[in-house]
């Protein structure tokens, strides 16, 4: 409300006074965020285990959604469109490894080339085939997307194209739904390995198959490691692609300005197609990590995670690599949270209030640089 | 069924007949003559009236189901007319309409459910609560506009206080009257005035207005803050918003205290009271005040700042407030559609206001042209009436798969459209009534200067 008013200032609010008031504002974020903490710091001590392992499964998700959110990060980066399509992409990527795992037992073709292979190794090499089919078919399949549907608007104004990536999202969730596609029901994720639990209690035990862990006690599997662990590898590779290769460089410089590096000689097509590749793949890695943690799949199953990553690439100010990591694993951790201490139904809720609060205090996001004025 | 010629056939004229329809009505809402502006408009009303309601052989021109999409594409067509004021006219990139929407549909529903239900203190409380917040934002507005660099945050925190205290007050003095009026409903047997069909009638024109004006409340709220954002980060903070909206829907019965909106199971036993009165009331309602807004000095004030925030304050044009403006009334238009919808459909569940479906009235005024006031209610109405053709032609061929098969039919149709067409179906026609006036210029020379069309869509940037 800057607005100016030339009429007499009242005698107890003189003109000018506003910026004295900051502090009003700045006390109600305080307060939002202390109780928050208190929240946080009550429950810390009420139950550390059980904080410990709600802080797990939120890494957990947290990992998985930097998965997806390098995708929305780098296509907006690059080309300045929000890819609705992408969680979708992230869909297709689960059921490929479905299809692979369950009616093509892909999973066990080690097996049957060198027979007398040990069983772990077979376990190791038929799934990791299995998430590179479906990081390839991903990324072909937005490659193609971007071809058919964002290249022809590449010059028209922002909001054809935006429209579009909605059209390609209802249309995957939509013929995904198909009787003779993935049908539009629930489906029990088949895993092309076994996930073991493990606890903590006076050390790492297993947990066997049919009985609980000790109460109290903090468990974990194999999937949460190899999806941190595959997360954190998968941002490296990617920092040092754009940071030490010749593609990368090029892909900054077309981010940067898109005509300038046409005319240094940069084929700006075939780096916004790598682009396109590079997040679908990570999306379709995303994807089968995701269903062999929470193994039931549907055609909508991208809608939810897809936009949560898009927030948390949003969070950490989107076009920045690092940004939407971190944004990602605060993403996971407030769902989590929420949903351990707060309440289930509302974790949405709270995530998406906690986007629009960071959003007012740095408009651009946590790592975001500040927007340019308009030419 | 199969693929019947002759329904296809129908259908298509009954697209034709709707949009030539809208072109009467806006040609005889701009006619120079009173009388033939008022008698314009009742023949219009009358006309669809009696489609719907005079048999022709076994059933009318339009059966209750065309009717139902008629009001439908009402309701559809003040919201899209809004979202086209804030991202067509302003430029700010929304996606939160849907939960305005929302919003009115459930607070139109839950007061009418509690009238009928022999509860006044619903739409007292609410009534009351409306009136004093407005009071507290407009008389905090005299007191904060006076103060030069007020930060929006502690700006946004003062109204909040505000609101929350008017609220509260309203909450106490609005029940207690409404506890006093309770004998005045009578018993089952013996309905007390209260109870009567016209007080219905009343209560329910009262309630879609309360609605749509607490929804432009709650957009002013949410939109001082977040209207400082960018364009982009604006569209996202606004996708939450409605995403926050639907989930508090989803738990009305148990974090919200409205046991009677029963949650994610969705809300039944809304008195049915829209017909066409209201829907057609409402609706012109809505394209005048759109339209006057639109072609007034404030409407070109919201335009500039689309163009160019800069050169606009440059121009001494407080682009704050006209972006809250043209938010605030495009939520009041969306509001004022729930109400109606809510009251027209009976039956409001969360699933309705998902933030995918939320993404139609975008679709719908991208595909009307941006910025074009005529394309928005074309589009919306042909929209409604296409989809729902649509679904009934699959419906032969695909059987219990139809509602999947319309929804990959759907986007592919859309993507053509991107393809084809990408500055929408009419582009920047306007048509009768919501054509800019023409100034006669005063002489030759002072008209020399190059012709800017007011109502032009965004140019790509």
């Amino acid at each position: 409300m800057q607005q100016a008013n030339t009429s007499k200032p009242s005698s107890f609010l003189a003109r000018g006074s506003g910026a004295r008031l900051a502090w009003i504002g700045k006390g109600f974020l305080i307060i939002l965020a202390l109780l928050a903490l208190y929240i946080l710091v009550k429950s810390f001590f009420a139950n550390p285990q059980l904080f410990a392992q709600i802080v797990i499964s939120g890494l957990q998700l947290g990992f998985v959604y930097a998965l997806i959110a390098l995708g929305y990060t780098m296509v907006y980066g690059i080309v300045r469109l929000i890819n609705f399509a992408h969680g979708d992409v992230f869909m297709v990527g689960a059921f490929i490894s479905f299809y692979a795992v369950a009616r093509f037992r892909l999973h066990l073709w080690p097996a049957a080339a060198f027979p007398g292979m040990s069983s772990s190794l077979v376990v190791l090499i038929g799934s990791i085939t299995v998430i590179l089919l479906s990081m390839l078919v991903c990324a072909i399949m937005a490659v193609t997307i971007e071809r058919v549907a964002y290249k022809p608007l590449r010059n028209a104004p922002r909001i054809a194209a935006l429209i579009t990536a909605i059209g390609v999202s209802f249309f995957l969730e939509f013929f995904g739904a198909l009787n003779f596609v993935f049908s539009p029901r629930f489906i029990p994720y088949e895993r092309p390995f076994e996930v073991v639990t493990w606890y903590i209690s006076s050390g790492i035990h297993q947990v066997q198959a049919g009985t609980a862990p000790p109460s109290g006690a903090i468990t974990f599997s194999n999937i949460a490691i190899i999806i941190m662990v595959a997360s954190i590898l998968m941002q490296l590779a990617l920092q040092f692609l754009v940071r030490r290769t010749r593609i990368g460089k090029a892909m900054r410089a077309t981010a940067f300005d898109k005509q300038a590096a046409q005319l240094m000689g940069i084929n700006v097509d075939r780096i916004i197609s790598i682009t396109f590749a590079i997040g679908a793949a990570f999306a379709g890695l995303g994807g089968v990590l995701y269903a062999i943690a929470y193994p039931s799949i549907h055609s909508q199953l991208g809608i939810l995670p897809g936009l949560k990553a898009f927030v948390a690439a949003v969070l950490g100010g989107i076009g920045s690599i690092p940004g939407a990591f971190v944004g990602a694993l605060i993403m996971g951790q407030a769902e989590s949270l929420t949903a351990g201490y707060i309440s289930t139904p509302m974790r949405d809720a709270i995530a998406f209030t906690i986007l629009i609060l960071v959003l007012l205090v740095r408009p651009t996001g946590i790592f975001g640089e500040p927007e340019k004025e308009k030419a | 069924m199969d693929i019947n010629p002759v329904f296809l056939l129908v259908t298509l004229i009954k697209i034709v007949a709707v949009i030539a329809w809208i072109y009467g009505l806006l040609r005889v809402v701009g006619h120079a003559s009173k009388w033939v502006k008022i008698g314009g408009i009742i023949v219009a009303f009358l006309i669809v009236q009696l489609a719907i309601s005079v048999p022709i052989g076994s059933s009318p021109i339009l059966s209750n189901f065309d009717s139902g999409l008629l009001f439908q594409a009402c309701t559809m067509t003040m919201v899209a007319l809004g979202l086209n004021l804030i991202y067509g006219f302003n430029g700010q990139f929304s996606l939160g309409q849907w939960g305005f929407y929302g919003i009115g549909a459930y607070a139109a529903a839950d007061i009418t459910y509690r009238w009928d239900n022999y509860d006044a203190a619903g739409l007292l409380v609410a009534g009351l609560g409306v009136v004093l917040v407005g009071l507290v934002i407009l008389m905090l507005n005299r007191i904060l506009s006076r103060m030069r660099g007020i930060p929006v945050l502690s700006a946004f925190t003062l109204y909040l206080i505000g609101v929350i205290v008017a609220g509260a007050v309203a909450l106490f003095i609005g029940a207690a009257i409404g506890q006093a009026l309770t004998p005045l409903f009578g018993t089952e047997e013996a309905p007390g005035f209260l109870a009567s069909a016209l007080m219905a009638q009343v209560v329910f024109f009262l309630a879609v207005l309360i609605a749509g004006v607490f929804a432009a409340e709650v957009s002013f709220l949410f939109g001082l803050p977040v209207l400082t954002l960018g364009s982009d980060y604006f569209g996202i903070a606004t996708l939450g918003f409605s995403i926050v909206i639907n989930t508090l829907m989803v738990n009305s019965d148990t974090i919200l205290p409205f046991p009677e909106m029963k949650g994610g199971r969705g809300m039944v036993g809304i008195p049915k009271v829209t017909n066409w009165f209201w829907a057609f009331l409402f609706l012109l309602l809505v394209i005048i005040v759109m339209r006057n807004i639109v072609h007034s000095s404030t409407g070109r004030a919201v335009m500039s700042v689309r163009e160019d925030e800069t050169a606009s304050k440059a121009m001494g044009i407080n682009v704050a407030n006209y972006k809250l403006l043209s938010f605030v009334v495009g939520s009041l238009f969306a509001g004022i559609g729930g109400g109606v919808y809510a009251h027209y459909i009976g039956f409001l569940s969360p699933g309705t206001f998902d933030f995918l479906v939320g993404f139609n009235p975008l679709i719908i005024i991208v595909f009307g042209g941006l910025g074009s006031m005529t394309g928005t209610i074309v589009a919306s109405f042909g929209w409604i009436f296409f989809l729902e053709g649509l679904l009934r032609v699959i419906l032969g061929q695909m059987g219990t798969e139809a509602p999947t098969w319309r929804f990959v039919l759907y986007p592919i149709t859309l993507l053509l459209m991107m393809l084809l067409r990408p500055q929408g179906l009419l582009g920047t026609v306007e048509w009768g009534f919501l054509r800019q006036r023409e100034v006669k210029p005063r002489s030759r020379e002072e008209s020399n200067t190059v012709p800017v069309s007011i109502g032009a869509a965004p140019a790509a940037k």
